[in-house]
């Protein structure tokens, strides 16, 4: 038999073209990707820079968030904070434990797990107006009004699966042997809590980041619960104001002055966000880091 | 013909493969030995440059392939990978069927199509003695084959593209003793037509069907020629002790 | 001593099952409240009236969904339209090619697309993206279009499901064991070769899941969505036509909705269509992904 002893040189030409094509594309793809973020970035920061100053972030807003020029959206960061500060640690509350319970008390392969799981899954892909929608008719059946308690409760929901879906991934790939060893000093399940959760902090506090983030954007589901309001809520039963309907409301009036506190109320929101986003970047990269 | 000239590898910090020269002959089964971890898998895999996906890997030196280097920038690499073939440790069939398995190869290269394509997949189903155990099921899945039909297709498949070469990656260490028989004695037959260069770790295969012996060392070369002088009359100590079983 | 421990273990146990369970349950429960508001206007109007009819007029009673779905549809269709040929092909690079230093880069900025909220997306879409389309592109093939657009929701909501859908596929695609890969490499494939015909080929299911589950996101978009797309009470026939989806339905009329209980019955029930079609996209994409982790990663 004879063999065709090839230039190493040749080129299989359409071979080669579709690779060339294929990574033009890629390229392109991810070129869109930077023009988005840029593009989105830009836009805020230019509108919002220019309407920023220490008044906005500083005061109420005067003579009516819709109409009135003076003033700022304090009304609106405060709400906010109490509203993220609240459900964040509510969250925080439930999601430990019923991860914790997941992975420690309930075998690999349980029914129960499987389920759990899914029923966050299906929970975290619910679109936030749904949430919204829900809870509103909630209120309305115990007779209660758009209030800081209904903002609260309406976000705590809207991020436990966050929460739970986060950290049980931090979870599940943390090493057993470290379980073993403490069960085999006489350990109950329970008091391996402390291990466990020492062991993932790192995927616990991304996980907040993550839930905070989302919390603080999210118009859809307080728009029905929290409400909106000019002044700062003493209590929980008053309504209050949220950032993005800050951004939301605000922009919506034909005064320039007023939609001036929209892009200044969007850029603080989208600073927070950033921030949280490259603490998060930071965290996650650490966290690999020790792992490997 | 193969040659490695001063090939040196790091992966990240770590240096892999020292000062590494070696000539591979034509038409001989080359058995690579070593105590794991001394770079056999590193070396078979820069004779064609899958090397190349590993993580902060840096190539010097030079490796000529019928005196083409393969090293140097601007070197066909799938080109060279066509005329290379391998067989790794793990069958790993395609997700496809045992016929498109076989002739997913031409068709990437363009080698062949329609009954020409048919022609040469049944010529190497034929060629690894697989062609009557599956030429019924020709479209079912290839992940349905047991684990040696497995690698006996993985060989075909490898012939299909008309390799020059073929690269043995301990081809055998997965299979059960009888399955692992016969890809053995396929490797015999083989290098009546193809040069074959091997991994393995049980000595014992290589004294069977070695021709030409390379024995490495944390990275090095320690002693090559042929199977009768490295294992009958071996220069250096080390390859004495590993011969003897001292260490493996 | 060892007793109290045990209880302890115990009822800390039982606790926690009751909160794992309640959360299971939420599911339901929801289900259950929304049903229960949308059986008034169900009562009235038979299913499928409700859902071909569009006559919108609740003053009268009428409530047909037809625009809204519609609407609904042709925002999802075009933002995944968009989105999916830049997260594949992102996807496949990131997987595929990338050496680390290129994703350093992409994955921040696919982090922070993640992680803006929506109305900042709709303040982008009203600035960036209404005048582009008013402006640039409809002229070229209407009189007149003002910009909020099915177009400009898609555009808006396409940018906002690139990284639900990228890190999707990564996950997908880093299943695939890399002997395989390199099975296919060894015979001379070039990379897209090899992505094209054993990496998509090996994780089709994993592709359409992640698409579906992408698809569910986008439905369920409310405010960006609701800033671009017009809110124009009509089926909308081109992508440069007004209209007007379902969360943007309910966003709206909330204010207006309790001075008449059969309003506040229409809303809830777009609420449970919404939640229906999205648990069921949800349910179905997540087992075949988790079926296909399971077979692969044995």
């Amino acid at each position: 038999m004879i063999k065709h002893k090839h230039s190493l040189m040749k080129v299989s030409t359409t071979k080669k073209v579709r690779e060339i094509i294929a990574q033009v594309l890629m390229w392109l793809s991810m070129a869109v990707v930077f023009v988005m973020v840029i593009s989105v970035i830009w836009t805020i920061f230019s509108h919002g820079w220019k309407a920023m100053s220490w008044e906005m972030v500083s005061s109420l807003p005067g003579g009516g968030f819709y109409i009135g020029k003076e003033g700022g959206f304090l009304n609106a960061i405060v709400g906010s904070l109490y509203i993220v500060g609240a459900s964040t640690l509510l969250g925080l509350l439930v999601s430990v434990p019923v991860v914790f319970y997941l992975n420690v008390y309930l075998k690999p392969g349980s029914k129960l797990a499987y389920a759990a799981r899914m029923a966050f899954d299906v929970l975290f892909g619910v679109p936030s107006i749904v949430y919204g929608a829900f809870a509103f008719t909630i209120m309305i059946f115990f007779g209660l009004r758009t209030s800081l308690l209904g903002g609260i409760i309406v976000i705590t929901l809207l991020i436990i699966p966050i929460f739970i879906r986060t950290m049980d991934e931090a979870t599940r790939e943390f090493p057993r042997d470290i379980l073993d060893a403490t069960y085999s000093l006489g350990a109950t399940r329970w008091e391996t809590l402390k291990v466990v959760v020492r062991q993932i902090a790192p995927g616990i506090a991304t996980a907040t980041l993550l839930s905070v983030g989302r919390a603080i954007g999210d118009a859809a589901a307080v728009m029905f619960t929290a409400g909106y309001t000019d002044s700062i809520p003493t209590s929980l039963s008053q309504p209050a104001a949220t950032l993005p309907l800050a951004v939301f409301f605000q922009l919506s009036s034909p005064i320039p002055e007023v939609q001036d506190r929209a892009y200044a109320a969007a850029l603080v929101l989208t600073i927070i966000v950033l921030v949280l986003s490259i603490a998060g970047r930071f965290i996650t990269n650490r966290f690999s880091k020790n792992k490997v | 013909m193969i040659e490695v000239k001063n090939l040196n590898i790091h992966i990240k910090d770590a240096h892999i493969l020292k000062d590494v020269n070696v000539t591979l002959p034509e038409r001989q089964i080359t058995c690579i030995i070593g105590p794991s971890g001394c770079g056999k898998t590193t070396l078979l895999r820069t004779l064609n440059r899958l090397i190349d996906s590993t993580e902060g890997v840096r190539l010097a030196g030079q490796v000529l392939v019928d005196g083409q280097d393969i090293i140097r920038s601007g070197a066909e690499i799938t080109e060279l990978r066509r005329r290379i073939g391998l067989v790794s440790q793990r069958p790993c069939p395609l997700p496809m069927s045992i016929f498109n398995n076989v002739a997913y190869g031409c068709r990437i290269n363009n080698l062949c199509k329609g009954k020409e394509l048919h022609r040469r997949v049944e010529e190497n189903l034929r060629g690894v003695g697989l062609w009557d155990e599956v030429k019924d099921r020709l479209h079912a899945p290839a992940a349905r084959l047991s684990i040696g039909q497995q690698q006996r297709l993985c060989l075909a498949r490898s012939l299909a593209v008309e390799p020059d070469y073929i690269l043995a990656d301990e081809a055998t260490s997965a299979l059960d003793p009888i399955s692992a028989k016969t890809v053995e004695d396929l490797f015999v037959k083989l290098k009546e037509r193809y040069s074959i260069i091997m991994v393995t770790h049980t000595l014992r295969q290589a004294l069977r069907i070695a021709d030409h012996v390379v024995f490495m060392y944390l990275g090095e070369i320690v002693e090559q020629g042929s199977a009768d002088q490295v294992f009958h009359h071996p220069q250096h100590e080390l390859t004495q002790k590993y011969l003897s079983g001292a260490f493996s | 001593m060892h007793k109290t421990r045990i209880i302890k273990d115990k009822t800390a146990g039982a606790t926690m099952l009751a909160l794992t369970i309640f959360s299971i349950l939420f599911v339901v429960v929801m289900f259950v409240g929304l049903y229960l508001k949308s059986v008034p206007v169900l009562e009235g109007k038979s299913l499928w009236s409700l859902l071909s009819s569009s006559e919108w007029k609740p003053i009268k009673g009428e409530f047909g969904f037809l625009p809204f779905i519609a609407g609904t549809l042709w925002v999802t269709f075009i933002a995944i339209l968009l989105a999916l040929p830049v997260s594949l092909f992102t996807a496949f690079y990131l997987t595929e090619y990338a050496r680390p230093a290129v994703r350093k880069f992409v994955f921040p900025a696919l982090d922070i697309l993640a992680a803006l909220p929506s109305v900042v997306y709709g303040i982008w879409g009203t600035l960036v993206i209404v005048p582009l389309i008013s402006d640039r592109l409809a002229p070229h093939f209407v009189e007149y279009s003002s910009g909020y657009t099915m177009l400009a929701a898609g555009i808006v909501l396409g940018v906002m499901v690139i990284p639900l859908l990228v890190s999707l596929f990564i996950e997908v695609f880093s299943m695939v064991p890399r002997d395989l890969r390199e099975a296919s490499l060894a015979l001379g494939a070039t990379r897209w070769q090899t992505s094209q015909k054993v990496v998509v080929r090996k994780t089709l299911p994993g592709i359409l899941a992640s698409t579906v589950l992408a698809v569910s996101r986008a439905m369920g978009e409310t405010i960006a969505v609701l800033m671009v797309c017009g809110c124009v009470m009509t089926i909308p026939k081109s992508p440069l036509d007004s209209g007007y989806p379902i969360p943007a339905l309910i966003a709206n009329n909330y204010g207006e909705m309790l001075s008449m209980p059969l309003y506040e019955s229409a809303l809830m029930f777009a609420a449970l269509i919404l939640f229906v079609v999205v648990f069921i996209f949800n349910l179905l994409s997540r087992i075949v992904l988790y079926r296909m982790e399971k077979r692969i990663g044995q």
